[in-house]
């Protein structure tokens, strides 16, 4: 029984940060492969059906051939380091990259088999299916009501006042703000705290009853009270909506997701379910990541 | 961006996260190698008699109760800090739960030492000797084995402890039976071979400690928990 000391000679192995050669135990998955994602991209009856989809800046690719399902009633995080494609990707989905003259999007996409890119889409339609909500709260430089009322008019969605009375007060309430607000819907906007700035404008995004909320980055500039507030609607907006949320909080995707998505250097390394994702993720890349390994 | 291999596979950015992390594993082996040394100690305390050894191993059983407090401890203010993911998630877990226990095996070193003060005030009782030595070397080297496999994350190593358990298993049934063999021959043989027995019953669990320990480096190296579940799972996540 000469096992006394050699429990604290092995001690000293293990004093470089990671010293134990964790490679060796996952020698898969440890290269991108374009067009190839780790997990479980594809679902059932998707809403959005992604296929090989392309972005390029001029001359440069942002997006790698990337393919994707976005299921229905689903809340789907975006991930990765800054520069990785992310938030170009997520702007496809409702055509917010039109604006950039230099931007083209290749590959199939579809929202509930319609081609989203179809010249002959009606892009304002587009939006109002697919609404978005930005990092910072962007409200306009109007009442609390007409903020929330501005979509249902320019969309015909109200053809009575009281009508738009109802649209605005059941946003606001689906928002989580309507008690914040009630007594005061004239006063203007922009005089709202950050949070409550940000959940008008989710409410305003909801006022045209969308299919799908596509949100990037929405809490960045929030208070954990505020971000806590727009997860918990978050949460309740799932049973109605989809949901792809844009986020630099690896714990706002564990918390709010279904599954998450990790995008490196314009590819899709890893699609999972978030549980997964966060545990033990399959991808090498997606788990130095979120354990901070790499920025 | 990295496109070098140790860039992918390097340290957090966080060289203090890298510290607390290593910590952790430090104190969890320190604490380990405590409690082995508790048990060998025991175990030569009650075969050679040594009263005084057995009563250090008693007193030295606060000091391990004192690591577990601490070891916990640092767990939970590396959870409160960092909310650490995947791997770095499934070791400060795994730490938290592996602690209870050697914890537990430092309580059965204590029984065993309380036992050989008893057995030598008692006189000899050179009955079960040759088996407490047998299956104490066999679960010490379980032990010191699982401990290994921990600080080099070799799940294949704690795969082989696991199956180590049955033969201890087996071991302890033989021992017990020649025991009641001997109780059954001469009736005053009754109480010196119930410590016995208790001993034996001790070093046994020591050995299901070692194989938890085994089942919780495999779950920090791949990902899964193969607890309660038969040996072809274990053997198939570990093949993996």
């Amino acid at each position: 029984m000469n096992t006394m000391n050699s429990t604290v000679t092995s001690n000293t192995e293990t004093t470089g940060a990671h010293a134990v050669p964790v490679q060796d135990e996952r020698p898969a998955e440890t290269i991108i492969q374009e067009g190839v994602t780790v997990g479980s991209p594809y679902v059932e009856d998707p809403k959005f059906k992604l296929r090989d989809v392309e972005v390029f800046y001029g001359e440069s690719r942002a997006i790698k051939k990337i393919s994707l399902d976005i299921g229905r009633n689903e809340v789907i995080a975006f991930i990765g380091p800054s520069g990785c494609g992310k938030s170009t990707f997520l702007r496809c989905l409702n055509r917010m990259n039109d604006s950039i003259d230099i931007c083209s999007v290749k590959g199939e996409l579809m929202l509930d088999d319609q081609n989203i890119y179809d010249p002959k889409r009606d892009v304002v339609e587009l939006r109002a299916r697919v609404g978005m909500v930005f990092q910072k709260p962007n409200p306009f430089p109007k009442s609390i009501y007409d903020n929330v009322a501005y979509g249902p008019r320019i969309h015909g969605l109200a053809n009575r006042k009281s009508d738009l009375d109802d649209i605005v007060e059941d946003s606001l309430r689906k928002a989580g703000l309507w008690n914040e607000v009630k007594d005061r819907l004239d006063a203007t906007a922009t005089g709202m705290s950050g949070g409550q700035q940000q959940r008008l404008c989710i409410a305003r995004a909801i006022a045209v009853s969308p299919e799908v909320i596509l949100m990037d980055e929405p809490c960045s500039a929030l208070d954990p009270i505020a971000t806590a507030k727009v997860e918990e609607l978050i949460a309740e907006m799932s049973e109605s909506y989809t949901i792809v949320i844009v986020t630099h909080s690896m714990q706002q995707a564990a918390r709010v997701s279904n599954r998450t998505a990790y995008f490196h250097l314009g590819h899709l390394v890893e699609v999972n379910e978030t549980d997964k994702v966060f545990t033990s993720p399959d991808h090498e890349l997606t788990e130095s990541y979120i354990t901070g390994r790499f920025g | 961006m990295p496109n070098k291999k140790d860039d992918v596979y390097g340290d957090h950015i966080s060289a203090r996260f890298n510290d607390e992390l290593n910590e952790l594993k430090t104190q969890f082996l320190n604490m380990g190698g405590m409690v082995e040394s508790q048990v060998e100690q025991a175990i030569q305390a009650l075969v050679e008699s040594d009263g005084q050894l057995a009563e250090k191993v008693r007193l030295g059983d606060k000091q391990v109760d004192k690591m577990e407090l601490d070891l916990d401890e640092e767990a939970i203010l590396v959870i409160a800090r960092r909310q650490p993911t995947a791997r770095d998630l499934r070791l400060v877990i795994s730490v938290i739960k592996m602690v209870a226990d050697l914890e537990r095996v430092g309580d059965e070193a204590k029984k065993i030492a309380k036992m050989a003060i008893k057995l030598t005030e008692e006189g000899q009782a050179p009955r079960g000797y040759v088996e407490i030595r047998h299956i104490g070397s066999h679960v010490l080297s379980m032990l010191h084995d699982a401990l290994d496999a921990f600080a080099r994350l070799d799940s294949e190593q704690a795969l082989r402890i696991m199956k180590q358990d049955k033969q201890v298993d087996e071991e302890y049934q033989a021992a017990a039976r020649a025991l009641l063999t001997f109780m059954m021959e001469d009736t005053r043989n009754i109480s010196r071979c119930m410590s016995v027995m208790w001993v034996l019953r001790a070093l046994e669990r020591i050995g299901d400690h070692a194989c938890n320990i085994a089942e919780h480096v495999i779950f920090m190296a791949k990902g899964e928990d193969i607890r309660h579940s038969p040996m072809e799972d274990a053997e198939r996540v570990v093949a993996r």
